[in-house]
């Protein structure tokens, strides 16, 4: 098994969700959990909570100017690809046309994970 | 002791043939591009010296494929107890790698007992649908495919794709350590998802065939087992997917094109312009199938690029003379064509219809057009048309310039030769 992690786009306002919409992320996280497949997941903070550090100056916001930023990520454990991309797929974001899924393999991890 | 001429011959006859088909089978092992190619490579090599001291096998490709998977075999269990002896800065990494391996055969094993005689189709497609994943961008899966799949070699690729070696190098590199880094499965897909991968599967078959119509470098015009391999493959994607109208347009389009293959080149390899060919030598039955397909396909609905390549194709080839060939309906087709594939060769062809429909200077104007185009920069037929065009005007000073521009771009022996010939029609002999 591999490990990759699913990084979850949206647009600025993320977290603005609909009591549905939550409702269908906690679902879909139980069914992560249950199945055994999520080794780790975190949920962010809005971005105007973010800070950027360059070289020596920090400066307030996300470290891309991009339409869309990173809502959270999570880590899966699954055989290849395409086992990896219907993981990601399920999730229910994927079809609130906002943002989107990235899905990159994990090639480390500290502390090594226990399994 | 087997003749070392025929069994150096027997190895290249298998390498042109079951390269695909061997290498396929070996990556299924292998499960890297790199490592069963290379074991591939191994294979051919430990033939030349096997063959020779126990006689060619019956099936080569057969004996070839154990070879290399025997070899690809060898290495992941060499590289795993090499990782076993090392000393174990992390041993939970040392056993993963084995937890791995052992489900790595075990998907091996269900593999092949769900396929118990993998065919030589499916091999073939299982490679193809592999480099056609939607998880790589489409110039790297052509890349790829035509490549791995087809044998051809990077500078080929290159031409055929107009882009430097170095970057199809490049593109060839950055798309094999994504298949490994992010484990991309080798295998068909299941028949939901054969829509998502089918465009690029069309795509890269069609190239296959168009490199073996005119081969990029060499002696020859064609290269029929590039052509052969393209007909066989639309076939069996048509026996995969019956009802896709971009499939069968892509089979109508090999079997028109395909028909004309002996009449293209005279008995010396001359190139034959198609007014010089003989239409009394084109297989009729051929012809007959690809027009039940598009008529079938047409009757689908929205028409697709390979089904209007395939219409414009026909057209061409039901006029009784060339002269007679329906340029209007054609330059419609172009257009049609151009709405769903809006491609600059396409747009360079269309201005041939469009230069018998309406006349020379309308299609300058249309070449004019696309000189502008960079992408056509070091396209030879570019030059070549606008040759013509300036020819049939009665400029010979500019079409022999545009002649020689024309034999610059070409690496094509039988296509250098047509070009030089009409060049010397128009000006100064061309040595």
């Amino acid at each position: 098994m591999a490990q990759y992690a699913i990084l979850l786009f949206d647009t600025a306002g993320a977290g603005d969700y609909t009591p549905e919409q939550q409702q269908a992320s906690q679902r879909h996280a139980e069914d992560l959990i249950e199945s055994g497949v999520l080794s780790s997941a975190y949920a962010l903070d809005s971005v105007e909570t973010a800070t950027s550090v360059r070289g020596d100056a920090v400066t307030d916001g996300p470290f891309i100017d991009a339409k869309e930023v990173v809502a959270g990520f999570y880590v899966v454990e699954a055989p290849d690809l395409d086992a990896a991309l219907e993981l990601a797929k399920r999730n229910p974001a994927v079809q609130w046309g906002r943002g989107g899924i990235e899905v990159r393999p994990v090639v480390g991890s500290l502390p090594p994970s226990t399994r | 002791m087997t003749d070392a001429d025929d069994v150096a011959r027997a190895v290249a006859d298998a390498h042109r043939r079951e390269w695909a088909f061997v290498l396929a089978a070996t990556v299924r092992v292998a499960q890297d591009f790199d490592l069963a190619e290379e074991c591939v490579q191994e294979a051919y090599a430990a033939a030349l010296s096997a063959w020779r001291r126990d006689g060619v096998p019956a099936k080569p490709a057969a004996w070839l494929t154990t070879t290399a998977k025997r070899r690809a075999m060898d290495a992941i269990r060499r590289e795993r107890t090499l990782r076993s002896k090392l000393p174990l800065l992390i041993e939970l990494e040392g056993r993963e790698g084995q937890e791995d391996q052992e489900a790595r055969e075990g998907q091996q094993h269900h593999q092949d007992q769900a396929d118990p005689e993998a065919t030589v189709p499916d091999e073939r497609l299982r490679l193809i649908f592999t480099c056609c994943h939607p998880a790589l961008a489409q110039e790297a899966q052509l890349a790829l495919t035509l490549r791995l799949v087809c044998g051809l070699s990077t500078p080929d690729t290159a031409r055929m794709l107009l882009v430097s070696e170095s970057t199809m190098a490049a593109r060839i590199t950055r798309a094999k350590k994504k298949i490994s880094a992010a484990r991309i499965p080798f295998r068909v897909p299941r028949a939901a998802e054969l829509p998502d991968r089918l465009g690029a599967v069309l795509g890269v078959v069609h190239l296959l065939f168009t490199a073996g119509h005119t081969a990029p470098s060499g002696p020859d015009l064609l290269r029929t087992e590039l052509t052969d391999r393209a007909l066989f493959l639309a076939r069996t994607l048509r026996d995969l997917m019956p009802d896709e109208p971009e499939v069968r347009g892509l089979l109508a389009l090999f079997l028109v094109t395909d028909t004309r293959r002996a009449t293209r080149t005279d008995a010396d390899g001359r190139l034959l312009r198609l007014e010089e060919q003989d239409r009394s030598q084109w297989d009729g039955e051929a012809l007959a199938e690809a027009h039940e397909l598009i008529v079938a396909g047409l009757r689908g609905g929205r028409a697709g690029r390979y089904l209007l390549q395939a219409a414009i194709a026909s057209l061409y080839a039901q006029a009784p003379t060339y002269e007679e060939t329906d340029w209007s309906q054609l330059v419609v087709l172009y257009d049609r064509l151009l709405a769903v594939w809006p491609s600059p060769t396409v747009a360079l062809n269309r201005t041939v219809p469009l230069s018998m429909a309406q006349g020379p200077e309308k299609a300058f104007d249309a070449v004019a057009e696309l000189e502008k185009d960079d992408r056509l920069a070091r396209y030879p037929y570019l030059p070549a048309i606008k040759a013509d065009l300036w020819r049939r005007l009665g400029r010979d000073a500019e079409a022999t310039k545009a002649y020689r521009q024309a034999l610059e771009l070409t690496d094509n022996e039988a296509e250098r030769a047509f070009l030089a010939g009409r060049a010397g029609e128009t000006g100064p002999p061309v040595r």
